[in-house]
């Protein structure tokens, strides 16, 4: 049952982003008439920016993590936590960027672009980081902003329910990705 | 916060270096990771300009009404002490929408003019009402269902594999954060008088 499941799932995510790629032009083109070549083209322009701008974040984040590396620091970290950890069945590779997630969002993404310069795209530890990547969120820096947009200073139990989902999240990511792709 | 990680990882490197003898590769680390670090942000352009320009069509035709409309329901029940007809609704299931297409430049705004119509309504102008808490629980425990486009930049064809893993995911914490939130705001620590 739980085998044919993931055959089936396998199966229909090979035709995701080519219905996206179809999907999205058709219901705007043919169904709300949107000038789709020029919505097309302004986004485009964002994604060259948006790639330009986080150069420095990458270059800040993959120079430190880069020395981490090479000093053995990583190793003698993950041999370290490898015993704890194994226990829950996370993996150490994943524990930066899960510990990074909720702190810093150009941080994470320098940490998952480690994730696939080191492991490469099909490893488990780069799909259990997109997986991680896409489903929790900058938890601090999304409160510290949205709280301070309205001068709000006692922000109750906002901090603890945001952590607990972040939790639960990496925590799924970790369950599906292993039920999944192993 | 992110401050001291980031030094304390160059930190941590070189002191360690220098006892494993391996100051060396620190040193061509740092300057081989600050060139990889270029040559990946200039990789990501291309695919990052298709992705973000289908979005922008998803966003240009209104694709975040549509998920706004059946969002409705299900945000009345969770915010109860908000009038099902006050416009904080109304900007609560637009920033859900954008989040969930992934328009995080879209999806910011609306979150913020949410904050100030929740602001309204909330009587002790310096703390947060437990509508709020609902807001940004749910909102930090990202409702995204269409992938980042970084990740998919990186990714490249990968990246649909990830499409159903990140939907489970993103589906627990978001399940989680409502569960937390209602019990957190039954906790006495945590409760205040005469609110919203």
């Amino acid at each position: 049952m739980i085998d044919n499941v993931i055959v089936f799932t396998n199966q229909i995510s090979r035709y995701i982003i080519p219905f996206l790629l179809v999907g999205i032009p058709f219901y705007g083109l043919i169904i709300k008439k949107v000038k789709v070549y020029e919505s097309f083209v302004d986004g485009a322009k964002e994604g060259f920016e948006i790639s330009l701008k986080i150069i420095p974040y990458l270059v800040a984040i993959l120079v430190a993590i880069g020395m981490f590396r090479a000093s053995g620091a990583m190793e003698q970290l993950i041999y370290f936590l490898t015993p704890i950890l194994n226990i829950i069945g996370f993996p150490p590779e994943n524990l930066p960027l899960a510990i990074m997630r909720p702190l810093s969002g150009s941080g994470s993404l320098g940490l998952f672009t480690d994730l696939v310069n080191q492991y490469g795209v099909d490893s488990i530890y780069t799909k259990i980081g997109a997986t991680m990547f896409g489903s929790t969120e900058t938890t601090f820096y999304v409160l510290a902003v949205y709280f301070g947009s309205v001068g709000i200073r006692k922000s109750r139990y906002a901090l603890a329910a945001g952590l607990i989902a972040d939790i639960v999240g990496i925590l799924s990511a970790v369950y599906i990705c292993k039920i999944l792709f192993l | 916060m992110l401050n001291y990680i980031w030094f304390g990882l160059i930190f941590i490197s070189v002191v360690v270096g220098t006892i494993t003898g391996r100051i060396d590769q620190v040193t061509e680390a740092a300057i081989n990771m600050s060139k990889t670090s270029v040559e990946i942000a200039f990789g990501l352009i291309g695919i990052m300009a298709l992705w973000l320009g289908i979005m922008k069509i998803a966003e240009d035709s209104g694709l975040i009404q549509l998920i706004a409309k059946a969002l409705k329901p299900i945000m009345i029940k969770l915010f109860p002490k908000v009038p099902s007809d006050h416009p904080a609704i109304g900007s609560i299931v637009l920033n859900m929408a954008a989040n969930i297409l992934g328009l995080g430049n879209a999806a910011t705004p609306i979150g913020l003019k949410a904050m100030k119509e929740l602001q309204e309504l909330n009587k002790q102008k310096d703390t947060a009402t437990d509508a709020m808490c609902t807001f940004l629980a749910i909102n930090t425990s990202s409702v995204q269902i269409i992938l980042p486009a970084s990740v998919v930049a990186l990714m490249g064809a990968t990246a649909n594999q990830i499409f159903i893993t990140t939907i489970f995911a993103t589906g627990m914490s978001t399940i989680a954060a409502i569960i937390a939130v209602k019990l957190l705001s039954k906790m006495k620590s945590f409760k205040i008088d005469n609110e919203i």
